[in-house]
């Protein structure tokens, strides 16, 4: 009946800015960016240093002859291939173990579940050094010192929680109806688990995955304490650089080649999970 | 097709009974709807059906056989969940293709099968598209294809549409309704949407506290609710109480001749059965008019400090603070639980000149 009239409108229609930049929150995040990027970017400027004297910000003299140094060494060679064969042996092992125990940790239901889970938790809770040298203990006496499979076995049981945690959690966010949906569909329970479940915690296994792989990629006493004095792995190789060497830069050098296989692993991650995978396989 | 007998069934959690004793048959093409509160243990009896939990006690047979102990994967049964739970890492013809792969089906076929369960759906040509391409509806027809094309015995379906909005909740409730008759096949729906029940269902089963409560027609379920439960959990009813003496209720409005023992009793009467006339001295007022557009709903406070609420044509006019006379058509009495009577009034038509 009553027709708004455009005259009556007022011209000026109060706009509110809803959006505004969160200081406090830039602010951290410069903060932190500070303390974790300059050693970092140090490490990096090092490895490319040919002179660097105090008390000068940036070095006299770039250039790449402790690379060429650094990358003529056999020993370089061969601890990256042993790195790399031992990070994949341990992380598939670590997959074949630990995924269907996840799987069993998140949807059945056996006595003693709980404290089977905690435990998995006891190998993070103690001082990791005392238990190491525990356990050199008793692979002296099976002859497991200094061998490959010695060292595929103590850095297996540091992937076992991450390895076991974050899958829990990404099959616990499996719908429970799509796994009931498959049986119904006539699927018996290992296919329900290969078609069904696995594919649908992909994503955050996959990440857990990468992260076991970085993480035994870095992993140092247990392959120190283990494998010396045959097996010498890359970050091994470091520390005697860094330790017997009184040039900065073959560690720096070292230490700039081992970000590799984890900054390709932060790329992948980055693409295949984006979608907060990461925070929903921690439970958050 | 397929019948389904349920025996004698029990089911218990950690020493609590949600099943008590149920029995239960479903016909032949029948689609029948459990409806209940929530927890009354509805989605409990569809679980078991499906092989998804295994009673405790009793048996279910379908056609004659008996496969209380059998796993899901070996019932001729499907299953509509009420998430829909589709599986998203495949895309729609792989949801509906998966059970016919386990079945070792050729391809050709599948291909065939997948199309004609996607058609009866209104699907078609969306077999390429991902799950979460799809919208709410289109995804619970993906999961009804899905079920159905697996050819069961028994069509089970888990609130399916709880999750819908109004309007599509509706129309897939009546083409949910054309496919079920148009393949004849056994249903079981559960719900807890009386409307939904009303609607779908050949025959209505109300659960209560894991017990079935009634049994009946939505027609009878309606107007001739056997409990008082079941008189106030479909639709709406007005309960008044009052006492009974020498065979007529002491109600002051309303009078009610039942052979009936003295006593308490209860007075149910729908909002539809009762008549509103403007008048003097009678002490109830309107509270309230609702407009629904199809009909208006008046409140009406009475002068013993209750309410009870009645329909009226959308042309009648009242105004909060009127006083009003009050007829009832019907009414049934419980008393307890248990119904005593019903009594149908001749209306006494007013005339005013």
């Amino acid at each position: 009946m009553t027709a708004i009239d455009p005259s009556t409108l007022s011209a000026e229609v109060p706009v509110h800015r809803t959006k505004r930049p969160d200081w406090l929150g830039l602010a951290l995040a410069l903060a932190l960016g500070i303390v974790v990027v300059i050693p970092l970017l140090v490490v990096a400027i090092w490895a490319f240093a040919e002179v660097w004297r105090y008390p000068s910000l940036l070095p006299q003299e770039f250039g790449f002859r402790f690379w060429q140094a650094t990358l003529a060494r056999p020993d370089v060679w061969a601890a990256m291939s042993l790195s790399l064969r031992l990070s994949v042996t341990v992380t598939l092992l670590s997959a074949l173990i630990c995924l269907p125990a996840a799987y069993a940790f998140a949807r059945m239901d056996f006595p003693g579940r709980n404290l089977l889970f905690l435990s998995f938790l006891a190998s993070h809770a103690f001082p990791k050094f005392g238990l190491l040298v525990a356990i050199a203990g008793i692979f002296l006496n099976l002859g497991l010192i200094s061998t490959f499979w010695g060292v595929v076995l103590i850095q297996l049981v540091g992937t076992l929680m991450m390895m076991i945690w974050i899958p829990v959690a990404a099959f616990q966010n499996v719908d429970r109806a799509m796994e009931e949906a498959a049986r119904d569909a006539g699927a018996g329970p290992i296919r329900v688990f290969w078609s069904v479940s696995l594919p649908q915690a992909a994503p955050t296994i996959f990440a857990a995955v990468l992260l076991s792989f970085v993480g035994t990629f870095y992993e140092t006493e247990g392959a120190w304490l283990i494998g010396a004095p045959e097996i010498r792995t890359m970050p091994v190789l470091m520390i005697t650089y860094i330790n017997n060497q009184i040039v900065v830069q073959y560690g720096a050098v070292l230490s700039v080649l081992l970000w590799v296989p984890s900054f390709i692993a932060l790329m992948f991650t980055r693409r295949l999970v984006g979608s907060g995978s990461f925070a929903k396989g921690f439970g958050v | 097709m397929a019948q389904l007998t349920l025996k004698n069934l029990g089911k218990s959690f950690d020493a609590t009974d949600v099943i008590r004793d149920l029995s239960l048959d479903v016909a032949d093409g029948e689609l029948v709807c459990l409806l209940g509160p929530s927890g009354s243990g509805k989605s409990t009896v569809l679980r078991m059906v499906g092989g998804f939990e295994t009673p405790n006690r009793g048996a279910i047979l379908i056609d004659g056989e008996d496969v209380t102990r059998v796993p899901p994967e070996k019932r001729p049964t499907g299953m509509v969940f009420q998430s829909h739970a589709l599986w998203s890492h495949m895309s729609v013809a792989g949801n509906v293709a998966f059970g016919l792969k386990l079945r070792g089906l050729p391809k050709t076929q599948i291909r065939e099968k997948v199309g004609e369960a996607l058609a009866l759906v209104g699907l078609e040509g969306y077999g390429e598209r991902r799950v979460w391409q799809l919208s709410g509806g289109q995804q619970q027809r993906v999961a009804i294809a899905r079920a159905l094309v697996l050819e069961p015995k028994i069509l089970l379906l888990d609130e399916p549409f709880a999750s819908l909005d109004q309007h599509l909740r509706e129309r897939l409730r009546e083409e949910l309704r054309d496919i079920q008759r148009r393949l004849g096949i056994t249903t079981l729906f559960v719900t807890h949407g009386q409307d939904e029940a009303l609607a779908l269902a050949d025959r209505i089963v109300v659960l209560r506290g894991g017990e079935i409560e009634q049994v009946a027609s939505p027609d009878r379920m309606y107007r001739a609710p056997q409990t008082r439960f079941v008189a106030g959990f479909i639709g709406s009813m007005n309960f008044l109480p009052c006492d009974m003496r020498g065979g007529v209720s002491d109600h002051p409005l309303f009078a009610v001749r039942a052979t009936v023992p003295d006593g308490p009793v209860e007075l149910a009467i729908r909002p539809e059965a009762l008549t509103l006339l403007p008048a003097r001295g009678t002490g109830a007022r309107v509270h309230r008019v609702t407009d629904y557009g199809t009909h208006l709903l008046v409140d009406v406070d009475l002068p013993d400090g209750g309410r009870l609420k009645a329909m009226c044509p959308p042309s009648a006019r009242y105004e909060p603070g009127q006083e009003v006379a009050l007829e009832a058509g019907h009414v049934a009495l419980f008393r307890g639980d248990a119904k005593l009577a019903e009594v149908t009034v001749e209306r006494r038509v007013a005339v005013h000149v």
